[in-house]
Order: structure tokens, then sequence, then C-alpha cells
């Protein structure tokens, strides 16, 4: 069986290209029996969104002070 | 218009081409010049000169990378106006990555968690608070330099993993070893100066 450690990296992998099929299952039955590597993965996604928020917001910061 | 009926490029670029890389490029310029006009300056300088000079642009595939490659000497030309060259250590500094640290500490020696990812409750409500984003940044902060560059120019700017590691010289082996782990340490850091904060200490910090 796969670790946390390795699960989490395929998970990582996973959000910027796809996974193949064998990835994918083996991610599937990981989470399973892991809410830690499950969290991870909705975690991931929810740091992505704060990053895009993130750069809107510098937009508005840097633009210049009157 | 630039080239007659007679002696199309083979790869002919159209404005329409390269306006689709506009937001790309501007978030780029952003993070490096850290001031809206400046960067909106330099994006239209590069669309600009991309136009002017398309003959020698080479193919289709390569186009941001190409834009990229104009957009960091109009960055540089706006350093040299301002006198600001120091900034360009910020971004361009090479760390002795202390990256395999973390891990260490996250996971046991058989690769399990140490302590697991906690589930966030309702982790968008966050958006809202002024010092979540305060808190998030610093963390992205701590990241180490390159670690740093690599996410923010995957995240932030919105560049392919292909395209992070052309900018950077990664291998793509070592990119996907290098966004687990900001990844890991982003969640970590998230976890331990926000989401596992008692709910009623945040709202006394915000009263």
């Amino acid at each position: 069986m796969r670790s946390c450690r390795d699960i989490t990296a395929l998970v990582s992998k996973g959000l910027d290209k796809k996974l193949s099929l064998r990835e994918r299952l083996a991610i599937r039955w990981h989470f399973i029996i892991c809410s830690g590597c499950r969290n991870f993965q909705v975690q991931s996604r929810f740091i992505r969104k704060t990053a895009h928020r993130y750069t809107d917001q510098l937009q508005n910061r840097y633009s210049k002070k009157p | 218009m630039l080239l007659s009926d007679g002696t199309k490029a083979l790869y002919q670029l159209t404005e329409a081409m390269l306006a689709e890389h506009r937001l790309v490029l501007f978030r780029y310029a952003l993070l490096q010049l850290k001031d809206n006009e400046l960067a909106e300056d330099a994006v239209q300088e590069t669309l600009l000169a991309a136009w002017q000079s398309s003959s020698e642009f080479q193919g289709k595939a390569g186009i941001r990378t190409w834009l990229i490659g104009i957009l960091k000497h109009k960055i540089a030309d706006s350093w040299r106006r301002l006198a600001r060259e120091v900034i360009t250590s910020d971004f361009d500094q090479i760390d002795n990555d202390d990256g395999e640290a973390i891990e260490d500490e996250l996971f046991m020696s058989n690769g399990h968690w140490n302590n697991g990812p906690n589930t966030w409750n309702d982790p968008e409500a966050s958006f809202n608070q002024m010092e979540f984003w305060a808190i998030y940044e610093t963390c992205q902060n701590n990241l180490p330099p390159k670690m740093a560059k690599v996410f923010m120019l995957r995240e932030l700017v919105g560049l392919e993993a292909g395209e992070v590691c052309l900018e950077t010289g990664l291998s793509d082996a070592n990119y996907w070893v290098t966004m687990h782990r900001a990844r890991l340490r982003l969640r970590e850091c998230l976890e331990i100066h926000w989401f596992n904060v008692p709910k009623t200490k945040k709202e006394k910090r915000h009263a």
C-alpha cells in the first residue's frame, strides 16, 4: 500500500495534470481509510482558490495612492 | 498589415493571439513591479514590441514563453528607470532549500502522517476576514525563496507546469516535488496559525 507521503504527492500532481487511471484508483482506495489525505486534497484546492483571490487583491493594493 | 499578402509568415500573429496572454503577463509584471500602472505599462510595451517583431516569432506553441521573454526586458527597463534594481534579487535569488525538513516532521518514517490534516470548518468564510489574508501572505512569504517562486508562477501568475519549468530551470520531477512541498507547507502553516486557532480567540482579535 502507498504511504500518505506518496498519496499526497499524487494528489498534488493531480492538481496540475491528469493522472493515470492507476494513480487515480490508488488515491480513491486510500481515501476510504485516510481522512488526513482526504483533507489534504480539499485543502490544496482551497489553497489554490485562496492564491487566486490573493492575486486579485494585489491589484488593489498596488494601485497608486492618490 | 505588417506583412503583405504575398509574404505571409508561417505563424501569423494576430492581436487577439497576443491579447489572450495579457492577464498572465500582467500578473507576472505585478508580482515583480508591485505597482499596477508600471505593470500595465510593461505589458503594453511588451505587446507592442511583440506585434512589431512578430516576424521573429518562430512557433505558435511557445507564444507565452516568447512574450514573457520580452516582458522580462521591459520589467528590467522599468527597474532601471526607477533605479530599484534591488528588487530583482527578491524574485530571483537561489536558496539552499531545506524543503526536506518539513516533510520529515509531517510524516513518520513509514510515510504515514505524524498528525494528519484536520478538517477545516467552512474555510471560505475566512475570505471575508482581513487577518486571514495577512496570515496567508506570511505563510506564502515563509516558503523558501525558490519554492515560493515556483508556487507563485503556477498559482498566482497562472503559468502551466511546463512553463514554470522553463522559467525556473527545474526538471519535471523537481517541479512536482517542489509543488508538493509548497502545498504541504502552506497547508500546515494555515492550519497552525488560522484554522486551529479557537474561534473565540479569532473573534476577539477582530473585536
